[in-house]
């Protein structure tokens, strides 16, 4: 396929038409309108039906119906509408629906703003509604890898029957870049029994619920969970490491504000400190590897946010107290420069040496 | 004859609606107690019954079912 | 003489017992519906949502592929199955709490867009399942847990007409309020919830069938006594009438 210079929105609306989504239930909200946009042109080109909801609420439990027969579904929304799906997302979970939810995240809390934060991050990677459950997290840092990741979302959430979260940004939503689709076609889908499509010629009546009166019963079921979410944890972690190898201190962030710490991580180098980057790509799960694989060589971590602080703390869950954790981070949607970063990579390191 | 009216009576719930409805009012409620603590609702002179159905429209349960005697063509010709 | 059955439970309905309580006319509205589905021969080209409230299980008991929706949304989760399945049939069975309070939004913005489906929404003026309360189609002076002084209008609301209301808007296709408090009236409902489900078929839009129903536990008294209440102080406050049929307007 040719490259192409998209719109972030329109390339994640475009990666999922691309990966099979064929229903899109939508509600305006900026910073993710064009994503709604492009569907409602979109989807009708490719006989698929695209539907603006009356609130999130109904965009979510659209998505649920729309799910439960198997097809592949998708929702995008940003923090505020993202809060108000919270409770369909806890139902999907639990009724194991697969669909793909995005979150193009803006300044909070409350209206909080249009511009781009990351502080929806507990939100995202705790599950977000009532009741044990995760969603696989994809935080894309390039329009590239949205194309990229997009069949992964759909096919993580038919393998494993779940609801899964791209976490972005305003940045990723409205910036441009060239971008390559692949031109892998997603061949017929495997039937989904489980799926309401009507009984004709399938056996019995399906039921799809996330009620269980019955204790045991639900106990029973939450240990199945339990068991997808360790076996998802097993196999579907994603990250990248930039120049860790002998790296003295390692930032930590993702999305585009991994792309600005690596901006940093260039002048630091340049002035003679050692540092790299690990990238967490799926938030959930959190990547343990790279950072056991060097908390007891490096002198220090830091994590750079667009938020108050809330990736960090599974920094330090993964770093578990082998090497001192820091946390640098700009609120409201104002956006790091990569200047700063590098002031605070020489303050964490001491200084450059002259 | 056969039974015009039966009650399956696992599933009542003792709650007379159908009671309230028999125009030939020859249902009651028996003195079994089904497994669920209620007691039967049931008909003892069958012949009685009329085969209306009216109490199996307002069985909330699907406790009745109602037959009607089949009269035979020939029978009615001659 | 060999005995022709007259009345035979239907198969729309599964070999569940009902979790209702004695009296209660769910089991009646359950058996209706199931009966139309058989009727119409789509048992296996429905699917039906289930809401929340006394009939969240209400997935055990209609023989069809069946899927349980949040509080309120069962309009919603009926949208996105009927917009991936269009030649299915899709109903939602809601009662009053799910469909007037929480879920009043999706029901409105379901009929506004004529989405093909068919509501059957129990009004029985009460929450049933969480032991009493208020709810929107209360009646003036009805005494519940939450107004135990009986509704008054200033602080509590006044009883809220969902079908004339829904009625008003264009989408809406074919809107009824029918009883459950008599054979005669429960008839008339049998025709009612058939014709919805056949305009559904014709893919005509939106269909919603109020249903006046009973809840003795909560009302405090007995079940027959109910149906007269229902027919005494609801019929006044929610008279049974045709509010919108698209048919006769074309």
């Amino acid at each position: 396929m040719a490259k192409l210079l998209m719109k972030g929105n329109e390339v994640i609306a475009e990666a999922a038409v691309k990966a099979g989504c064929r229903y899109f239930f939508g509600y305006p909200i900026t910073p993710q309108n064009e994503l709604v946009t492009y569907m409602a042109k979109r989807l009708p080109e490719v006989g698929g039906v695209f539907l603006q909801a009356e609130s999130e609420i109904a965009a979510i439990n659209m998505v649920y119906g729309a799910a439960g027969t198997g097809a592949r579904v998708m929702t995008s929304t940003s923090s505020p509408g993202y809060s108000l799906k919270q409770e369909g997302i806890s139902y999907l979970s639990g009724a194991e629906l697969p669909a793909v939810i995005c979150n193009i995240s803006r300044g909070g809390p409350g209206l909080g703003n249009i511009q781009p934060a990351q502080s929806d991050y507990f939100q995202a990677t705790r599950g977000g509604g009532h009741g044990d459950y995760y969603l696989p997290v994809f935080a894309p840092a390039s329009l590239q890898e949205v194309a990229d990741l997009m069949g992964d979302a759909f096919d993580v959430a038919d393998k494993y029957r779940t609801p899964v979260l791209i976490l972005a940004d305003g940045v990723l939503g409205q910036m441009m870049e060239p971008v390559e689709f692949s031109d892998k076609v997603v061949e017929e889908l495997p039937k989904k029994d489980w799926a309401t499509t009507g009984t004709r010629g399938d056996g019995g009546p399906k039921i799809i619920t996330s009620l269980d009166l019955d204790i045991g019963g639900l106990e029973a079921h939450n240990s199945r969970l339990k068991d997808k979410f360790e076996n998802i944890t097993k196999n579907e972690i994603r990250y990248e490491e930039y120049e860790i190898e002998d790296a003295e201190y390692i930032l930590v962030a993702y999305g585009s504000v991994a792309r600005i710490a690596m901006s940093a991580i260039k002048l630091a180098r340049k002035a003679g400190i050692k540092v790299g980057l690990i990238r967490p790509i799926t938030l959930w799960p959190y990547p343990q590897e790279p950072f056991i694989k060097t908390r007891d060589k490096v002198k220090g971590y830091m994590s750079v946010e667009m938020s108050a602080g809330q990736m960090v703390e599974d920094v330090r869950l993964a770093v578990n107290g082998h090497a001192p954790v820091s946390f640098y981070g700009r609120n409201g949607g104002v956006i790091p420069t990569h200047e700063e970063i590098y002031e605070k990579i020489v303050q964490l390191s001491g200084g450059v040496k002259a | 004859m056969g039974e015009r009216v039966v009650f399956e009576e696992l599933l009542c719930k003792s709650c007379s609606l159908c009671i309230s409805v028999c125009p030939k009012n020859i249902i009651y409620i028996s003195n079994r107690l089904n497994e669920k603590g209620y007691l039967a609702a049931t008909v003892e002179n069958q012949d009685e019954c009329i085969s209306c159905a009216k109490c199996a429209m307002i069985c909330p349960d699907s406790v009745i079912t109602v037959f009607r005697p089949e009269v035979k063509r020939e029978a009615r010709r001659s | 003489m060999t005995m022709k059955p007259v009345f035979k439970k239907t198969k729309g309905l599964t070999e569940k017992a009902t979790h209702y309580c004695p009296g209660c006319t769910h089991g009646i509205i359950h058996r209706v519906v199931a009966e139309v589905l058989e009727e119409m021969d789509v048992l296996e080209d429905t699917i039906g949502v289930a809401s929340v409230g006394c009939s969240v299980m209400t997935y055990e008991y209609f023989n069809c592929d069946m899927t349980q929706s949040a509080h309120g949304r069962a309009p919603a989760v009926a949208t996105g199955i009927k917009r991936v399945l269009p030649d299915r049939i899709v109903f939602t069975y809601q009662g009053d709490g799910d469909l007037a309070a929480i879920g009043i939004s999706e029901a409105i913005h379901a009929a506004a867009r004529g989405e093909n489906i068919t509501i059957i929404f129990v009004n029985n003026a009460i929450y049933g399942m969480t032991g009493g309360q208020m709810a929107p189609t209360t009646l003036i002076g009805q005494k519940t847990i939450t107004s135990p002084e009986g509704r008054e209008s200033v602080s509590q609301g006044l009883p809220m007409r969902v079908s004339e209301m829904i009625a008003t808007l264009d989408g809406a296709a074919y809107i009824e309020r029918v009883s459950s408090h008599d054979v005669p009236h429960i008839a008339k409902m049998k025709k009612a919830i058939k014709k919805a489900f056949e305009i559904q078929k014709k893919g005509l839009g939106f269909t919603m069938i109020e249903v006046l129903s009973t809840c003795p536990t909560n009302w405090g008294i007995d079940a027959i006594e109910s149906l007269e209440w229902v027919k005494e102080n609801m019929i006044p406050v929610y008279p049974l009438k045709v509010f919108k049929n698209l048919e006769e307007v074309k």
